[in-house]
């Protein structure tokens, strides 16, 4: 049986543990608030930059060749984004999205260059990979993976501004060539309970596909095409309208699919910190109930010292 | 018959309107004034001001490039960037200048280059407008006022 100083000693730890997380539960819930604000505000643009795609796809001249609607044929190196979070603490969120991204990749069987957003991202991959070169069963496509950017420490309340770098790296990448096709793999928010990982192809830009999918379901899916039949007139020309929709259009996905990412991370780690808190909470209950029975143990047992000795004189005396 | 217009931003809707009588875009190709059944016209936008003007009321914004759509009975401006002009603040613009130009000294990277070029044709736009600014709610002169 521990003594009461050192069941006293657990209890003030796991007290102070129980502080710690707590204030990380509160730091997530306010990034959550952040990151989904930002996610609402960009909507409209993107809805209406698809609307725009959408009704030059339905004039008869069709729609003029711009390089990132490139379908290439065939594909033979792939690009993938993969975002994860800089820390841990946030229950399966790193794992789980890490984990989807590779069962992708295992299946695609493509070479991959990598480009990771969140540090614990970036890590896990070049373990991964370095895994890969020593196995000496994997198949040959798994040796030639390879990251080519690393991005780490977002902000919450995430921006045009902190994508530009990622996004003029993905598009040197499909642009030079060294890829034909680039997927992202994001965290899509559901609600605080749940979020799901997901992997999407991001370019070439399909718009014009009847299921394409968009991130997040960040335009509705049947936008109103008023435009069929009826002819636009461009200017400068139709090349410099698409120059300006859709790189835009490409870059707010990654910033929603980051953003999405951010409060799914955000709520995991609110989540799990929950969790922890209550977990410390029924810890620190059951040291209290073992410290006072130590305590009362102690005392009883000092007590009968005491009836001993008592009990023992008297019986000195009597004879 | 107004025209519908909206204005939205990459990072936010700015206004939207179904009254509108006029609006006047600042496109690359040249300003262009759009009355109710315009022609349908898909144009890029100049750094420059919109006028959405709707009864007696103009209202002003500032663009910072993107796309016009324009259909005979809506207008959708997608600007890259873009605030309306009661929001600008004149002393935070000459400051923002003087920020740039600071900046343009000490040899800055491509991404601030970028900036520098926006604050500074910003300061410029700002200080255009602010010099012939129309007082809101001003009556629109018209023809028959004259005679």
């Amino acid at each position: 049986m521990p003594t009461t100083r050192e069941i006293k000693r657990r209890i003030v730890t796991v007290k102070n543990i129980t502080q710690v997380t707590r204030a990380l539960e509160a730091v997530a819930a306010s990034n959550v608030r952040k990151s989904q604000n930002a996610a609402l505000a960009s909507r409209p643009y993107a809805q209406h930059a698809y609307e725009v795609l959408v009704n030059l796809a339905a004039q008869e001249r069709g729609v003029p060749q711009h390089p990132l609607l490139e379908v290439r044929d065939p594909v033979e190196t792939i690009g993938m984004m993969v975002i994860a979070g800089d820390r841990g603490l946030a229950g399966a969120y790193n794992t789980n999205i890490i984990r989807r991204a590779l069962r992708f990749v295992e299946h695609y069987g493509r070479p991959v260059r990598w480009i990771t957003v969140g540090r614990r991202g970036g890590d896990l991959i070049r373990r991964w990979i370095a895994q890969m070169q020593d196995s000496e069963t994997a198949e040959p496509f798994l040796k030639q993976q390879e990251i080519v950017a690393e991005f780490s420490h977002l902000p919450a309340d995430l921006d045009s501004p902190d994508v530009k770098p990622i996004v003029r790296v993905l598009f040197d990448e499909f642009m030079t060539v060294p890829v034909d096709e680039v997927f992202i793999a994001y965290t899509h928010f559901i609600n605080t309970m749940t979020q799901q990982p997901r992997v999407l192809p991001l370019l070439p830009l399909r718009p014009f596909e009847a299921k394409s999918r968009t991130i997040a379901e960040l335009v509705e899916p049947d936008p109103e095409v008023e435009m069929r039949g009826r002819t636009y007139q461009y200017e400068p020309d139709a090349l410099a309208i698409l120059n300006e929709v859709i790189p835009a259009f490409i870059e707010l996905q990654i910033l929603q699919a980051i953003r999405e990412s951010l409060s799914s991370e955000h709520s995991a780690r609110m989540v799990a910190m929950r969790n922890a808190s209550e977990s410390a909470d029924a810890l620190s209950e059951a040291l209290q109930v073992e410290f006072n029975k130590a305590r009362q143990l102690a005392i009883t047992s000092e007590i009968l010292d005491i009836i001993g000795g008592v009990e023992a004189l008297s019986q000195k005396n009597k004879t | 018959m107004p025209i519908e217009v909206q204005v939205v931003s990459r990072a936010r809707e700015l206004y939207s309107t179904e009254n509108a009588d006029m609006v006047i875009i600042p496109g690359s190709e040249g300003e262009m004034g759009v009355l109710p059944g315009h022609t349908p016209v898909l144009t890029t936008l100049a750094f420059g001001e919109l006028r959405i003007i709707e009864g007696e009321d103009i209202i002003g914004f500032v663009v910072y490039g993107g796309v016009v759509d324009v259909r005979p009975s809506k207008v959708v401006v997608l600007a890259d960037d873009a605030e309306s002009v009661a929001e600008i603040d004149l002393d935070e613009v000459e400051a923002a200048r003087q920020r740039a130009q600071q900046l343009m000294a000490e040899s800055p990277t491509e991404d601030q280059r970028w900036q520098i070029a926006q604050e500074l044709r910003r300061a410029e736009i700002a200080a255009r407008i602010q010099r012939r600014r129309i007082p809101s709610g001003a009556r629109i002169r018209s023809l028959d006022d004259e005679a």
